[in-house]
């Protein structure tokens, strides 16, 4: 039967810690000919030049031809075309999907429809699951375990989904703890916070950001974007009190990594980059080999 | 009213040999409910009354079916929109037995997903939901994953 990758709770825990362990062998060595002869469709319905990159780099490295398109401008879909016929097409002449996509459920859609594999790389507001496993494999590289860690998660916690996605995953582990940090209108939804009791983990909800980071292992940093608030005033005020910078980071654990899924605009200052805990752009670097141990274990390369 | 009443009630609708009767079904989901057995596709004899009076839902319909037994599969699927519905079976004019619905523990091609942003609204695609509570009802979609909860519940 073929694997997909369409929603991080599809995957066991033995399955996120076989995918770290890869992506460690591809860390040292990333330039294996696994995918030699094979061709991988990469349809960006909704265009994001990042996750597109970091993707197609680690296609390249596994040495696989890549088609697609990567805005849907110049896609049929523009003509009309049906998701279903697009992909029914593409699955014919591709060995594996990589799909993005605006609406949410795309992607489970299009797994039923291809008899390849498809990987998704985002479908609206709904799953992003490669960047989940490239958040673990950032946590596990520079904690050594994924047990007994603290977590803050900052900023937009009510429509983050790679801080919901991390959290079901993390939640699979040992003894975590989970701080949030959010302004009122954004904060964590109830039903992650419910599941977390039903996990009996603990949690901590709380409206400043301040030196109650000095307990944390991992800081997680997400952008408060101006669309999301019904009231412009309430952005204006909140939009400033989110923000980290260097100063804050002085009581801080020296295990301490700040992550941030990027873009950022500026809830991280600047002055936090040079610091040794920053480790957002590692982070995305990490993508790349997390990205080819995901394709090797879905294809059974490895 | 009294009991004599209600019995010459039921009677406006003509008494069956064999088969289903369909009773305690929200008058205004009637042909719903005919659609979704598929009654109106099948050979059978049905007679239905509706705007029945009901003490429970203000305004009932009724449906005999001659010479056809539901599946509990088949019949959950109205579990729904007519979650009251009490079904008696007929052998030779008796009722020989009576059952209830129950919501299934999959909604299979009946509701909507109540997110405008899910594939399932946007391109022709057969909704599927997990029923993940039962009071409000509650479906998680298999496609978006998001819930649609109690009055959200709109018929495809």
């Amino acid at each position: 039967m073929k694997r997909d990758l369409i929603s991080i709770t599809d995957y066991s825990k033995e399955e996120y810690l076989r995918i770290m362990e890869l992506a460690a062998e591809f860390e040292q060595n990333p330039n294996q000919n696994l995918l030699q002869g094979k061709v991988v469709a990469s349809l960006f319905f909704e265009p994001s030049t990042r996750t597109r990159l970091s993707f197609e780099t680690a296609i390249s490295r596994l040495g696989g031809r890549i088609i697609g398109f990567a805005d849907p401008g110049s896609s049929s879909t523009s003509k009309g075309e049906t998701l279903h016929d697009s992909i029914k097409m593409v699955s014919q002449y591709a060995d594996m999907i990589v799909m993005r996509h605006p609406l949410e459920g795309a992607a489970r859609y299009a797994a039923e429809v291809s008899p390849v594999p498809v990987i998704n790389a985002g479908d609206g507001a709904n799953q992003h699951p490669t960047q989940t496993l490239l958040d673990m494999y950032s946590i596990l590289k520079t904690q050594g375990t994924f047990d007994n860690l603290n977590i803050f998660m900052v900023g937009d916690l009510k429509y983050g989904r790679t801080v919901h996605s991390l959290l079901m995953a993390m939640s699979e582990f040992n003894n975590p703890i989970f701080n949030f940090i959010a302004p009122p209108e954004l904060q964590m939804p109830e039903e992650y916070k419910h599941s977390l009791r039903e996990k009996g983990i603990r949690y901590f909800e709380h409206r400043e950001f301040t030196d109650i980071i000095s307990e944390a292992d991992i800081i997680y940093m997400t952008r408060v974007q101006k669309e999301r608030f019904s009231d412009p005033m309430e952005y204006e005020q909140v939009k400033n009190i989110y923000i980290l910078r260097n100063d804050m980071l002085s009581n801080t654990k020296p295990n301490l990594k700040i992550l941030h899924p990027l873009p950022r605009v500026n809830e991280i200052h600047t002055d936090v980059d040079k610091n040794e805990k920053a480790y957002y752009f590692t982070q995305a670097l990490n993508g790349v080999y997390t990205r080819e141990a995901i394709i090797s274990h879905i294809m059974n390369l490895k | 009213m009294s009991s004599n009443d209600k019995k010459k009630l039921k009677l406006k609708v003509s008494a069956i040999k064999e088969g289903t009767v369909i009773d305690h079904i929200p008058a205004q989901f009637l042909f719903k409910v005919i659609a979704i057995l598929g009654l109106d596709k099948i050979e059978n004899q049905i007679t239905f009354g509706t705007n029945l009076e009901s003490g429970k839902l203000g305004s009932k319909a009724i449906i005999k079916v001659t010479d056809k037994f539901f599946e509990d599969d088949e019949i959950n699927k109205i579990a729904l929109i007519a979650p009251h519905a009490k079904l008696n079976i007929i052998r030779d004019y008796e009722v020989v037995e009576k059952k209830v619905v129950e919501i299934p523990k999959e909604i299979i091609g009946i509701v909507k997903c109540f997110n405008p942003k899910c594939i399932t609204n946007n391109e022709t695609i057969t909704t599927r939901f997990k029923v993940v509570g039962t009071s409000p009802i509650a479906l998680q979609c298999r496609y978006c994953e998001k819930h649609t909860v109690g009055e959200q519940i709109k018929m495809v």
